[in-house]
């Protein structure tokens, strides 16, 4: 049995320019210990949906208009906000992109990091401060027992993000979520942190969802993967599936994008166009306007994600009727 | 082939001060610390490096932005530190700077039109029919439509701003164009139009560029030559498929393992090299070789002299005394 099954969730933002449907009837399930990425870009959607889950969107202007999440058979999208403060921060943790903006700064690490325990447990804060230095060691802090007690503009980026690491994780919660926690570092930390989150992992057996624009990253770091457009999951599989038999075009287009995977000279695939404005009705395939494969069905059927191959589903309706199979925009980028 | 731009032990250095009353300096930042590299016309040299290494100050040095601290920036065999600030101004319109944010790069109250035609007018003045032709003809080098000249900047999406900003830099049709993190800000499927375009318009008008990004792939694939750059220092220099493939200097070869390959099954028998702690501070940098706190093969000698970027191969530059041994 899955740990978290989402189901069918809707999150939309009333605003003055209109009904912006952010999440459009998103549904997955991750299952204990496991891996799974949700990758997008800007504006798809993969973080509402995780806000959305832990309660974290602000209502209003935001509204979740359906929905279930069920976690350990409760539902996190209909119960009280003191009955999801005993999931937050416990069972149910979260990093998010920044590392300089998600602490506090007037606060010193050790108060910070000690907080989910004082909430959650029944310690001392003797003993919760102990258990926050070896929770620092964890994360590849020396000299934690000093270090614990600064400030946190006395952290460089990566240490910061080490510090949301060990606070995320000193509760041993069943779920982390991290949102692009390795976006604002730089590529030597980025790796560094992507191991010690790994490590974690293994230690504490604990599953991940992560969100990422990073296809390089989901591809040495995620077991399962769902890619997300303008508000819903367009494609869903295991990751050597989605990058190698790709079976959404959008999917299919982004991966002949990216710079690493060309020759010299050769010039990139693009995508045509931008993603749509999602405060406008969408009748069909969201993708359909930029997409090279589309045709009239594609305007205008209603789209829903089907699994053709087992583990392995698409929205695409031109692959589900089985008219298009090869998703390859030029035969020069088979080659690796 | 004549050498187009030229820099020779180019030095910034931020003077660091104490004291509210009697204030003395009490050391210096060395942003750019000796910084000697030339290119040819039209040659496309790609600059990498971490955050804090001195990437910025380098390009804000060559622009004169900020005046160097020691050494001197050639623009085809022609000096600048002579050259009176005033002189500097003019000898500008010839340095092009495209920059890493669209949103915060354009001004939000000038208009399409009024953006790009100042920028055509350091170069030469013309009537306002003239100019609306000429802002015209620049959109649609861009890739925009010249119809939407008279609209604001946010009116555009991110790419189309980032379009905008590139038709700027290019409208007094510059000599060297400096693009710093262009295309950081955007989105993947983006990513991809703005690095075309930049590609295409560099072989039409046979530009000179430098290429800063801290995404080596991106480097890789725009770029001629690539420079790597750690704490204020160039490490490796070389043809750029070369510099990511078979990285000379250990740092390169950090860097490169550090980037995650978008490929499953590559990744999985990837052997990476994970350093260990921040890049140290510029303003206390470690004696002798400047990576040998992080660098797994350091030796004695590491510590005690800094190496001298010399040639180790075939037009392949690096800086580390190991190079033939690891």
């Amino acid at each position: 049995m899955p740990l978290l099954e989402v189901e069918n969730l809707r999150t939309s933002f009333y605003t003055r320019a209109g009904v912006v449907r952010a999440v459009d009837g998103v549904s997955f399930s991750v299952d204990a210990g496991e891996t799974l990425g949700i990758v997008g870009e800007s504006g798809s959607g993969k973080s509402v949906t995780c806000y959305s889950i832990l309660g974290l969107i602000p209502q209003p202007p935001g509204r979740i208009d359906s929905g279930t999440a069920r976690f350990d058979g409760v539902d996190l999208l209909d119960c009280k906000d003191n009955q999801l403060r005993r999931f937050r921060g416990k069972r149910i943790s979260m990093i998010f992109q920044d590392p300089m903006t998600s602490l506090n700064p007037y606060l010193r690490v050790s108060d910070q990091l000690i907080e989910p325990l004082l909430v959650h447990e029944r310690v001392s804060r003797r003993q919760a401060l102990k258990r926050a230095i070896a929770s620092l060691e964890e994360v590849g802090i020396q000299d934690a027992g000093r270090r614990v007690h600064l400030y946190p503009h006395q952290f460089s980026g990566g240490m910061r993000q080490r510090v949301m690491i060990a606070m995320a994780l000193i509760n041993r919660p069943e779920i982390l979520i991290a949102d692009e926690p390795t976006t604002a570092l730089d590529v030597t930390v980025q790796a560094q942190i992507l191991e010690l989150i790994r490590r974690r992992q293994q230690d504490l057996g604990t599953a991940i969802i992560f969100i990422t624009h990073d296809l390089g990253v989901v591809a040495s770091f995620c077991r399962r993967v769902n890619v997300m457009y303008a508000g819903r999951v367009v494609e869903s599989g295991f990751t050597e599936d989605i990058f190698g038999s790709p079976l959404h075009p959008y999917n299919a287009a982004l991966q002949q994008s990216i710079p690493a995977l060309h020759r010299k000279g050769e010039s990139l695939f693009t995508i045509p166009g931008a993603p749509p404005d999602l405060s406008r009705d969408i009748s069909g395939c969201s993708f359909a306007p930029r997409c090279p494969f589309a045709a009239d069905l594609c305007r205008n059927s209603p789209t829903s994600l089907e699994e053709p191959i087992a583990g392995h589903s698409t929205a695409c309706l031109r692959v589900l009727r089985g008219e298009v199979s090869d998703l390859r925009l030029k035969p020069a980028l088979a080659a690796v | 082939m004549m050498v187009f731009l030229d820099l020779r032990d180019l030095k910034t250095h931020f003077p660091i001060y104490r004291g509210l009353f009697a204030r003395r300096q009490i050391g210096s930042v060395k942003a750019v610390d000796g910084v000697s590299i030339s290119l040819q016309k039209g040659e496309i040299l790609g600059l990498v490096g971490e955050s804090g290494c001195g990437k910025s100050t380098l390009a804000r040095t060559i622009m004169q932005l900020i005046r160097s601290t020691d050494g001197e920036v050639f623009l085809q065999g022609k000096g600048f530190s002579e050259l009176s600030s005033r002189a500097v101004r003019d000898a500008r319109v010839d340095f092009q700077m495209i920059f890493q944010d669209p949103y915060a790069s354009l001004n939000p109250r000038m208009t399409v039109f009024d953006t790009l035609s100042e920028a055509i007018r350091t170069r030469q003045k013309y009537r306002r029919k003239e100019m609306v032709a000429k802002v015209g003809a620049l959109m649609e080098m861009v890739g925009l439509p010249a119809n939407q000249m008279l609209r604001y900047p946010h009116e555009f999406s991110g790419g189309q701003r980032q379009r905008i900003a590139i038709a700027r830099a290019l409208a007094p049709q510059p000599k060297l164009v400096i693009a710093d993190e262009p295309v950081s800000a955007l989105d993947v499927s983006i990513q991809s139009q703005i690095l075309n375009l930049v590609l295409k318009l560099c072989r039409e008008m046979e530009l000179t560029m430098i290429f800063i990004s801290h995404d080596i792939s991106v480097v890789k694939y725009i770029s001629d030559r690539i420079a790597v750059m750690y704490l204020g220092k160039l490490v490796e220099i070389g043809p750029a498929t070369e510099v990511v493939e078979r990285p000379l200097h250990p740092y390169t070869r950090a860097l490169v393992s550090a980037v995650p390959i978008p490929n499953p099954q590559l990744e999985r028998q990837r052997q990476r090299i994970i350093l260990q702690g921040d890049p140290p501070s510029p303003l206390n940098p470690p004696a002798g070789c400047s990576f040998h706190p992080r660098c797994p093969f350091a030796i004695e000698a590491c510590r005690l002299n800094a190496p001298e970027l010399a040639e180790k191969e075939m037009r392949r530059l690096a800086a580390c005394i190991r190079v033939g041994e690891i």
